[in-house]
């Protein structure tokens, strides 16, 4: 799940909470659902240095080294 | 007769210059006086020294200028010019102080016809570009919004590399950069950066592609001219951003990536989203999600309250209707009651068990019975035959 996917998924909660037209317990579950997605996705924006990789491709795979600095 | 006359006569022995003095000064005069420019001329008696240093004049039809071009500067250029080749050279103006002679130091050299020929070849890549689509802007697609990952294929050595895990750091530290290390000028470059490109597409969660490099000379940038190149970019699998040499420069991949950022810097601005931004997004949504939730809870109770006042009028409904049925039953039972018909002058033959006698069989000849009449019963006999 990227905080791409959590921010659409939000935006389609609060709408349909907004909507009027859901029944309550269904509405409680789309609460509780949005406050995971929202807390998951704050989580993932406190990640506090980007992360650099170099990847090569040898006999054919992909290998990944991190990138020093 | 000989002459002889004092310096203090002419001028003040403190203002007399030695030759070194006149020399510096004017090669700080000079040096200071000019950025790097572009010379057009002619090249003659170019001379390769052991060191691998170049010296030559450049000459037009008036005038002529020495010139000395640094071994680390000529480098894979091949042999020294021959006399006569016209050429742009890069250079700055300067004085060699131990000859105190005016010359030039040129750090690049482009014949003027490898440059008629390169613009030839430019023409023809793009109209080949164009011609199959690879530029049409309705190809172009958009950038994504929120990125986890970015491809960036570039040298690992290069400016731009450095800038662009910079920008990315400050905006948006969430995001993971995969950099594909690629040579971005002289020989192999082309080679280099479509294997690169080819490798783009095979690394697994890549939402886009930045392709670039840093400020260059026109040759540095042509690897971003190729037709293979334009082509690795045109088929990499995500979205892709081309950012070549300084905002002044316009490369072919600029014509056929999805979008073209002037600058490397500029294309990681482009890529990723602003941290900032997005957490307050995210207040946003979460004081929506709270007032949604709210609103959701008072409708429900309104609708529970509306709900019973229905539930409460409906069952009264009932009641009423039932009252009405149960009044016109009753209204229906009476008309039909048989006390009614007796009044009307009707009686109702019955033996002495209360079974009512309703066939002519029913009556024996001579067997006692009583008549039911609206007002009681009176005792009655069959008439023998």
């Amino acid at each position: 799940m990227s905080i791409a996917q959590d921010l659409n998924r939000l935006e389609e909660i609060v709408r349909r909470l907004e909507a009027d037209d859901v029944e309550l317990d269904a509405a409680l579950a789309l609460f509780e659902e949005g406050v995971a997605r929202l807390r998951a996705a704050r989580e993932r924006l406190a990640s506090a240095e980007v992360k650099v990789q170099t990847v090569l491709e040898e006999a054919g795979d992909l290998r990944l080294t991190d990138l020093d600095g | 007769m000989a002459l002889s006359f004092q310096l203090s006569m002419i001028a003040p022995t403190d203002e007399v210059w030695s030759v070194t003095q006149l020399v510096t000064a004017t090669k700080r005069l000079v040096e200071g006086g000019f950025m790097p420019v572009w010379i057009r001329g002619e090249v003659v008696g170019c001379k390769a020294w052991s060191s691998g240093h170049w010296y030559f004049s450049l000459r037009d039809r008036q005038t002529q200028v020495k010139c000395c071009m640094w071994s680390r500067y000529n480098q894979g250029m091949g042999d020294p010019p021959k006399d006569g080749t016209e050429v742009f050279v890069l250079a700055r103006p300067g004085i060699y102080e131990a000859k105190g002679e005016f010359q030039l130091g040129v750090t690049r050299m482009i014949p003027t016809a490898a440059i008629g020929a390169a613009q030839r070849e430019l023409e023809r890549v793009k109209e080949v570009l164009h011609r199959e689509g690879l530029t049409d802007p309705a190809r172009k697609r958009p950038i994504p919004e929120l990125v986890s990952t970015v491809a960036v294929v570039t040298s690992t050595d290069g400016a731009a590399l450095r800038d662009i895990i910079t920008v990315v750091g400050k905006r948006w530290p969430c995001c993971r950069l995969m950099v594909v290390n690629a040579r971005v000028q002289g020989d192999g470059a082309v080679r280099a950066l479509v294997r690169a490109l080819e490798l783009v597409s095979r690394i697994p969660d890549v939402e886009l592609c930045i392709v670039g490099r840093g400020g260059g000379g026109r040759e540095d940038l042509a690897a971003f001219n190729s037709e293979a190149v334009c082509r690795a970019l045109a088929a990499v699998r995500v979205p892709t951003i081309s950012a070549v040499g300084h905002e002044t420069d316009i490369s072919l991949t600029d014509l056929v990536a999805d979008v073209r950022a002037p600058t490397p810097s500029a294309a990681a601005e482009m890529a990723v989203a602003d941290r900032r931004e997005v957490l307050r997004l995210l207040d946003d949504l979460g004081a929506r999600l709270a007032g949604g939730l709210g609103n959701r809870t008072r409708l429900g109770a309104e609708r529970l309250a509306r709900t019973a006042d229905r539930l409460q009028g409906a069952v009264e409904g009932l009641l009423r209707r039932e009252r009405h049925r149960a009044d016109r039953l009753g209204a229906q039972l009476d008309a039909l009651s048989p006390l009614r018909i007796l009044d009307r002058g009707y009686a109702v033959p019955v033996d002495p068990d209360g079974s009512v006698l309703k066939r002519r069989a029913d009556f024996r000849p001579g067997a006692p019975f009583r008549l039911r009449v609206a007002d009681g019963d009176v005792g009655a006999r069959v008439e023998p035959e």
